[in-house]
């Protein structure tokens, strides 16, 4: 496990520069972008020049770019993520709020995504070649060719509009007063249509990757020693074939992260749920700088930490990971 | 209620639509309203500020016009458009330098303290002239407001101010809010801006952000049984496609400000139990209006802007674009305003064949490959309808030889690259008509506006006698001889094209048929809705 714990260490040490990059070149990238959170805002009220004046001068956009960059990153060594302009709130209030949501919703896709792909890759991957793994890999395919957005929408029409299974949007029935339990199966029932869109996209990643991995396993010779020793073909299959195929799924898994974070902008649009995503997408709309920055700190924050997490994984289920280190 | 319901085919048939609508009076409903229920509704974003007394925009009106309300409300067929709301009266001086307004009794503030005058002069003072939008113009000479009792309101102004502007600006700029919660620390920072307080039918109960605003009955409010509904509940849904998504699986009873698409009204109008709706918005109108960057040479050229004006098809725009829904115009007052609209002014009719001729008078002949001059055109992002008109343009400036690219930004580098940078030569926008052209219209094409100013004239275009009326018509304090003199301004302003008007629109509403009293004034989507009832 030592060795597990030196490699966390390392990768810390390295997430910190990665964070700092992030949030340097989010804030120049967001600066370069034209038009600032005052020219935003008086899109919907107009104003006189009066107005504007004062506006830019109550949300500090007078101020240069250097001085505003330094003193986020200062009030950042405290811990301190600012005040959103547009909100006029504290940003570790809005983001936390809206936090568990989008981790709600990318993790039950992940999981989705990950255990339906993996498990049909390995009933795809243990007959390679085969109608069912014909029928699965192109299957899968179309469904990762399928924009998400418009997945979504035909979930909703087919579900929510002609079935009327399921709701048509919102992470809870509003203004319901449930609690606990039934609070709980609300929100899982709200989940369904947004989790199967998400997940749905990202489940041909894992299922072709899993299935490419066996097809290539099967023709190793510590399979054909297995079947020569005479192991069920059940135990070839999950423990010989499938395992070895796992370990660049775990990879994937760790990139997978930062990109469903990505998907769920477009997913939390479609379904109205109240998540990171659309915040993101509202701060870029508003110019709301330091509540951009903070929601992508946050993200990055949750990518690395992912990724970690793969990292120790991979350590664990590979003896081979981070031998080297130990010796060097 | 079927004259309420619009087939599209019926609409075609005349886009005289908006002109006729303010000429009808309220509509009578055989249905006795019901009480109880609960509406609820699609909004498709939050503002940051609910208090429609700092930030007077449909946005804010739309959720706060519940729960705070103006002096006087617009109406079908009340005196000069207005019904009374927290005042019962108004009265301009001959002198232009006061209006007295009497004060509705008996009004209470959402948190049991009684409504006077002193409001009403802190929120105009305080409020309505230092920080509003459009307040800051219109009572810009507001000096005092005396009040001898505690119903009596009485503006008094430094300069000679038109009634008529004052009366006409009510509706919009007039909302009041509570003196005892705003009087301490700063107006901007008070809490009550994102949870009002005022003296609506309805109060405001919760929001959660991302997800609703929950607004519930006001047991105490002013006019007997009213409200009839016992909540109302904003659900956001930020995708457009989900809000005709939501009505047909009748998750929400009604979508305002034209949340379902125009695309998706034919097909939505099919369903049984829905109903579209096209009045309601006569009050909310919004111009589509090619700006002009008169820094340009070949633009400064009048020849030039008149050509491109008979290059617009504009009965093609208002049929295709907004597939009926929308009146051609003919100049910066729109065709449906009671007061001030005249349509004795040049018109640009289609005739590409005219506009060559114009481009050729000009000097700008085509060169080998067809092309006269290019230019860079740039429609605005915040309606569907203004960027595909600016792909229209595009086509009809093709068909005269002038080639243009289209610039395509987000709203926020919109407004920077056109207000602030003029880096345009045309841009498509959509100014709204606030029911008097000094509130937001004159400003389209005044002299000497600062850089930076939204919706205003930053085209750099001059002209000494247009900016010589408009100074007369604002201290002009005749009603009828200032109503000319609007007029005189449409005229100057057609003629020599500072801009090019296209076409005026508003909003469709699409409810279930159980929703009743929709759209029974001319600000309905923003106006109280104390009488709005759910049937059934």
């Amino acid at each position: 496990m030592t060795r597990a714990l030196r490699l966390l260490r390392r990768r810390v040490v390295g997430s910190v520069f990665v964070l700092l990059i992030v949030v340097v070149g989010s804030f120049l990238l967001l600066e370069a972008a034209p038009g600032d959170a005052v020219d935003a805002y008086i899109v919907s009220t107009g104003g006189d020049a009066g107005m504007i004046e004062l506006l830019r001068h109550r949300w500090g956009l007078d101020q240069s770019e250097l001085t505003r960059l330094a003193n986020y990153l200062w009030a950042l060594l405290h811990l301190d993520l600012g005040q959103s302009v547009t909100f006029s709130r504290p940003i570790r209030d809005i983001i936390l709020e809206r936090l568990p949501t989008t981790l709600i919703l990318m993790g039950s896709a992940t999981v989705l995504s990950f255990g339906l792909g993996s498990a049909l890759g390995i009933y795809a991957g243990a007959r390679p070649g085969s109608i069912r793994d014909r029928f699965l890999s192109i299957g899968s395919l179309a469904l990762y060719a399928v924009p998400g957005f418009w997945l979504g929408l035909v979930l909703i029409v087919v579900f929510a509009v002609d079935l009327r299974w399921l709701p048509i949007g919102g992470i809870e029935t509003i203004a319901s007063g449930k609690t606990g339990l039934a609070r709980a199966v609300d929100i899982g029932i709200h989940l369904v249509l947004p989790v199967s869109a998400l997940g749905f996209i990202y489940l041909a990643l894992y299922l072709r990757m899993m299935r490419a991995g066996m097809a290539e396993a099967w023709r190793q010779d510590f399979i054909l020693a297995a079947r020569a020793r005479g192991l069920p073909r059940r135990r070839i299959v999950l423990a010989h074939v499938a395992r070895n195929a796992l370990l660049p799924l775990v990879t994937m898994l760790g990139l997978q992260s930062a990109q469903m974070l990505g998907g769920s902008v477009v997913i939390e649009s479609v379904f109205a749920v109240p998540g990171l995503g659309r915040l993101a997408q509202e701060a870029v709309a508003g110019r709301d700088v330091p509540l951009l920055l903070g929601i992508i700190l946050v993200s990055a924050v949750l990518v690395v930490v992912i990724n970690l997490l793969v990292d120790v994984a991979y350590a664990v289920l590979d003896p081979r990971v981070g031998a080297g280190e130990a010796s060097a | 209620m079927s004259d309420l319901t619009i087939s599209r085919r019926g609409l075609l048939a005349g886009s005289a639509l908006l002109l006729a609508s303010t000429a009808l009076p309220t509509i009578g409903f055989a249905q006795t309203p019901k009480k109880g229920g609960r509406l609820v509704l699609a909004a498709d974003s939050e503002p940051r500020n609910l208090n429609p007394a700092i930030v007077a925009s449909n946005g804010v009106f739309f959720i706060s016009s519940k729960i705070i309300e103006t002096l006087a409300e617009a109406s079908f067929d009340g005196k000069d458009g207005l019904q009374p709301r927290l005042a019962l009266s108004w009265e301009g001086a001959a002198d232009g330098l006061s209006v007295t307004f009497k004060l509705r009794d008996g009004v209470k503030w959402h948190d049991g303290k009684p409504f006077t005058s002193a409001d009403v002069a802190f929120s105009a003072l305080q409020i309505w002239k230092p920080l509003q939008n459009l307040g800051r113009t219109v009572f810009k000479d507001l000096a005092a407001v005396d009040t001898p009792d505690d119903l009596t309101a009485i503006f008094k102004f430094a300069k000679p101010t038109p009634f008529q502007l004052i009366r006409n600006a009510l509706p919009a700029l007039s909302s009041v809010v509570p003196k005892h919660l705003y009087e301490v620390g700063k107006i901007e920072e008070n809490p009550a801006n994102n949870a009002p307080v005022g003296t609506g039918p309805f109060k405001f109960a919760e929001y959660k952000a991302g997800q609703y605003y929950r607004l519930t009955r006001n047991d105490a409010y002013w006019a007997k049984d009213e409200p009839y509904l016992d909540e109302i509940v904003y659900q956001v849904l930020p995708d457009r496609t989900s809000a005709a998504a939501a009505l047909e699986a009748e998750e929400i009873q009604l979508a305002a400000f034209s949340a379902v698409p125009l695309a998706d009204l034919d097909r939505i109008s099919k369903v049984p139990g829905l109903k579209v709706i096209t009045k309601g918005y006569e009050g909310l109108i919004y111009q589509l209006v090619v700006e002009i960057n008169h820094r340009r040479k070949e633009l400064a050229d009048l020849k030039v802007r008149q050509a491109i004006a008979h290059a617009i098809d504009k009965d093609f725009v208002v049929k295709t674009i907004f597939l009926g829904y929308a009146a051609t115009a003919t100049g910066p007052v729109p065709k449906n305003d009671p007061q001030f609209y005249t349509a004795d002014v040049p018109t640009y009719p289609f005739d590409v064949a005219k506009a060559n001729a114009l481009l050729d008078e000009a000097g700008y002949k085509r060169a080998d490959d067809g092309k006269r001059f290019a230019l860079k055109l740039l429609p605005a992002p915040y309606f569907n309808e203004t960027k595909q008109f600016g792909d229209y343009l595009r086509q009809a400036l093709a068909a005269i030889g002038i080639d243009a690219e289209i610039v395509n930004n987000d709203a926020a580098a919109h407004i920077k690259a056109v207000y602030t940078d003029h880096a345009f030569d045309l841009a498509v926008g959509p100014p709204v008509f606030r029911g008097d052209p000094a509130i937001s219209t004159t400003i389209l094409v005044q002299s000497g506006i600062p850089d930076g100013v939204p919706f205003s004239n930053q085209g750099g275009y001059k002209n000494a006698d247009l900016d010589a009326l408009i100074a007369k018509a604002s201290e002009t304090l005749d009603t009828a001889a200032r109503t000319e003199l609007y007029k005189e301004f449409q005229k100057k302003v057609a003629a020599d094209l500072p801009l090019i008007n296209v076409a005026e629109w508003s909003f469709i509403s699409v409810a279930r048929d159980t929703v009743g009293n929709i759209a029974n004034n001319p600000r309905w989507a923003v106006s109280n809705w104390a009488d709005t009832y759910l049937a059934g």
